[in-house]
């Protein structure tokens, strides 16, 4: 394409300086960089701010405070100070936001948790966008049985509740790794999940695509290169696939904090993410027990997460309205 | 009409069929492992695996398998758990069931309610602070992980703001059947509802506000306002009930979804024994048949509630009855 100024702008020149002009979507894209670059940042913020190993459990240790060294797992407050808590926030590099109950610094977890997080939630949106791409431009363009066979193949999928879809696939992996072949996968990669996140939302996401490609399979200038001959592979590649990019473009986002959101579920309930490695969603759990005592464990993970999806998804709705999409889908639960 | 019904009928039987096909393929068709030794849990004797491999026909092809498992789940239903003491899963499941039912009623009831009332104010306020503020709530809605809003909701009913006027009276977490006090069931109730509300109230107040907007310039609205109705009218009394079309259909499948287990992480973290606690106890002890049964019951009442919600379709509306849409 030439550059020249006679030319009106196209369509991607457009929606970005509509993206431009919209705050909203600016300053999700600062936020998202923002949390990106914090989470590259881990092994650093572990190696010289907090100064602990954060996959280590850490309980007989102790942490300088002004001089004095202070257990890490503190008599509770009780009368008879039966039990034991983590320390919690103290203010300084090391156990900024306070220790779990293993002793292990929740600050620098956080940032460990927030890499596999959104290398889950973005790795198993790509994964999801190409897979469900596939199967939407296939069934909209060929149309007929294929269309049916494959339109069938992701109802079957949609009424299984996603989640329980997720588990079902999670619990099967998980318990005891997968072996395809030569190759073994073992139960903590995170393969599985993102594999796993990937498949469940294909029909949630195919769907758009596939209608897109449907309608503009019967638009003028399809019809028009038909009649001309061009063979339908040059078809699909020149006309359909630059035409439903702005669809699968709208989607990514929107996939990626679906992804995020089930990725922290499956995490939550120990069949995501396994330890001693860390997610935003782990975390939680290890906060759960003591949300009485140190809610800040599982508090400051959640807010993560919202402040993540919250972008994504605002990101989502700037894209929409610069690419000019129609909501075509709707969100799976 | 009749034919419509039956062929909706065709696809509701290809559906139930195609989803015990995947989720059996799921459980015991996946390369590489015994499903023997998933079935009869972890350090099984040498016994327990023969009895299960002859119980679950293992021995025999796939095909075989399939059918045994389905009529043990289905006609038999005697099911049982190896790693739960020999207890019979099927009865569990649909002990399970009124915890949830009341769950995701309450829920829904909470999210109809809200959620229309919020889509139609922003929908007739477009453009104002008010539906900016009230579509930003619904984003942040939506962007919440249920389970953590639970946990924050029991951190300051249970514990941080437990002893003040607002939340003394949220008892401990757990279930209270409603034949044994409707006001306890209630109370137990009250903040799981909300909690599970939030995630739809978001995501419908803005899918109807969507809609009021795109329908408020067709022609019969148009039509509406010529003849000199009240705004309020126009948008209450026209819009709103071409927007429920959507609403509903979106509803019924929704509900469906959260009967069927999607409610898992709520019940999870209120204590709730309903059939998504139920599965997650079978996924901590990593209990086979117990979590095929819940997921092939649910997929089940998933795909029969949506063909009901079709049927009614079909006989009230009468593009659908003569098959033009």
């Amino acid at each position: 394409m030439r550059s020249s100024s006679s030319l009106p702008p196209g369509p991607w020149a457009v929606a970005i300086r509509a993206l431009a002009r919209d705050r909203a979507s600016l300053v999700s894209v600062g936020v998202l960089a923002l949390m990106v670059l914090a989470s590259l940042m881990a092994p650093l913020y572990a190696r010289y701010v907090s100064r602990t190993d954060p996959f280590l459990s850490n309980v007989a240790g102790q942490v300088q405070i002004d001089g004095r060294a202070v257990d890490i797992m503190q008599p509770n407050d009780n009368p008879l100070h039966l039990g034991l808590s983590p320390i919690g926030p103290t203010g300084r590099g090391a156990y900024l936001l306070g220790a779990d109950s293993q002793g292990r610094d929740v600050a620098a977890r956080l940032l460990y948790g927030g890499r596999n997080s959104l290398l889950i939630a973005s790795a198993a949106a790509l994964l999801c966008v190409v897979m469900a791409g596939v199967v939407g431009i296939v069934a909209g363009f060929f149309g007929g049985v294929v269309d049916a066979v494959l339109s069938r193949i992701m109802d079957i999928m949609w009424a299984v509740p996603v989640y329980l879809f997720a588990i079902s696939l999670s619990i099967v992996m998980v318990s005891q790794g997968l072996t395809i072949g030569p190759f073994t996968i073992t139960s903590d990669n995170l393969l599985i999940p993102i594999v796993i996140i990937a498949i469940v939302y294909v029909p949630y996401a195919a769907r758009p695509i596939r209608g897109r490609v449907m309608a503009l399979r019967n638009s003028e200038f399809v019809l028009a290169a038909r009649g001309l001959g061009v063979p339908s592979a040059r078809i699909l590649l020149r006309d359909i696939l630059p035409n439903v990019t702005g669809t699968i473009v709208v989607l990514a986002p929107l996939l990626t904090a679906l992804a995020l959101l089930t990725e922290s579920a499956l995490s939550f309930l120990s069949i995501g993410v396994q330890a001693p490695a860390a997610s935003w969603g782990t975390i939680i759990q290890d906060g759960e027990g003591l949300i009485y005592t140190r809610p800040l464990v599982a508090v400051a993970p959640g807010l993560a997460i919202v402040i993540v999806v919250l972008a994504l998804n605002v990101l989502g709705d700037g894209l929409r309205d610069a690419l000019d999409v129609r909501e075509t889908s709707r969100r799976g639960h | 009409m009749l034919m419509t019904i039956l062929r909706r009928l065709g696809q509701t039987l290809f559906v139930l069929t195609g989803i015990s096909v995947l989720v059996f393929g799921v459980f015991f068709a996946t390369p590489g492992a015994d499903p023997t030794a998933r079935i009869a849990g972890r350090n099984a004797s040498p016994q327990t695996m023969a009895q299960v491999r002859h119980e679950y026909g293992f021995d025999r092809p796939l095909p075989v398998q399939y059918a045994t498992m389905m009529k043990k789940l289905f006609v038999t239903r005697d099911l049982t758990s190896y790693v739960d003491r020999g207890e019979k899963v099927v009865p569990e499941v649909f002990k399970a069931a009124p915890v949830t039912l009341s769950l995701v009623t309450g829920a829904a009831i909470i999210w109809v309610v809200v959620s229309i009332t919020m889509g139609t104010l922003a929908a007739a306020l477009r453009g104002s602070w008010v539906d900016r503020g009230l579509m930003m709530l619904g984003l942040i809605g939506i962007s919440m992980p249920v389970f953590w809003v639970g946990q924050v909701a029991n951190l300051l009913s249970q514990s941080r703001y437990h002893d003040t006027i607002v939340f003394r009276w949220v008892p401990a977490l757990g279930y209270v059947p409603f034949t044994e006090s409707p006001w306890g069931w209630f109370k137990a109730l009250v903040l799981a509802w909300i909690t599970l509300a939030i995630l739809f109230i978001g995501l419908y107040s803005r899918v109807l506000r969507a809609d009021l907007i795109a329908v408020s310039g067709e022609d019969f609205m148009r039509t509406a306002r010529a003849k000199g109705l009240s705004p309020t009218r126009v948008l209450l009394r026209h819009g709103l009930r071409t927007s429920l079309v959507t609403f509903v259909s979106l509803f019924g499948m929704d509900f469906a979804q959260l009967v069927g287990g999607g409610a898992l992480l709520t019940e999870v973290v209120f204590g709730l024994q309903g059939v998504g606690r139920l599965t997650y106890q079978a996924l901590t002890n990593l209990d086979l048949p117990l979590i095929m049964a819940t997921v092939m019951y649910s997929a089940v009442f998933v795909v029969i509630a949506n063909a009901l919600v079709d049927m009614v379709y079909i006989v009230l509306d009468p593009r659908v009855r003569d098959g033009r849409a």
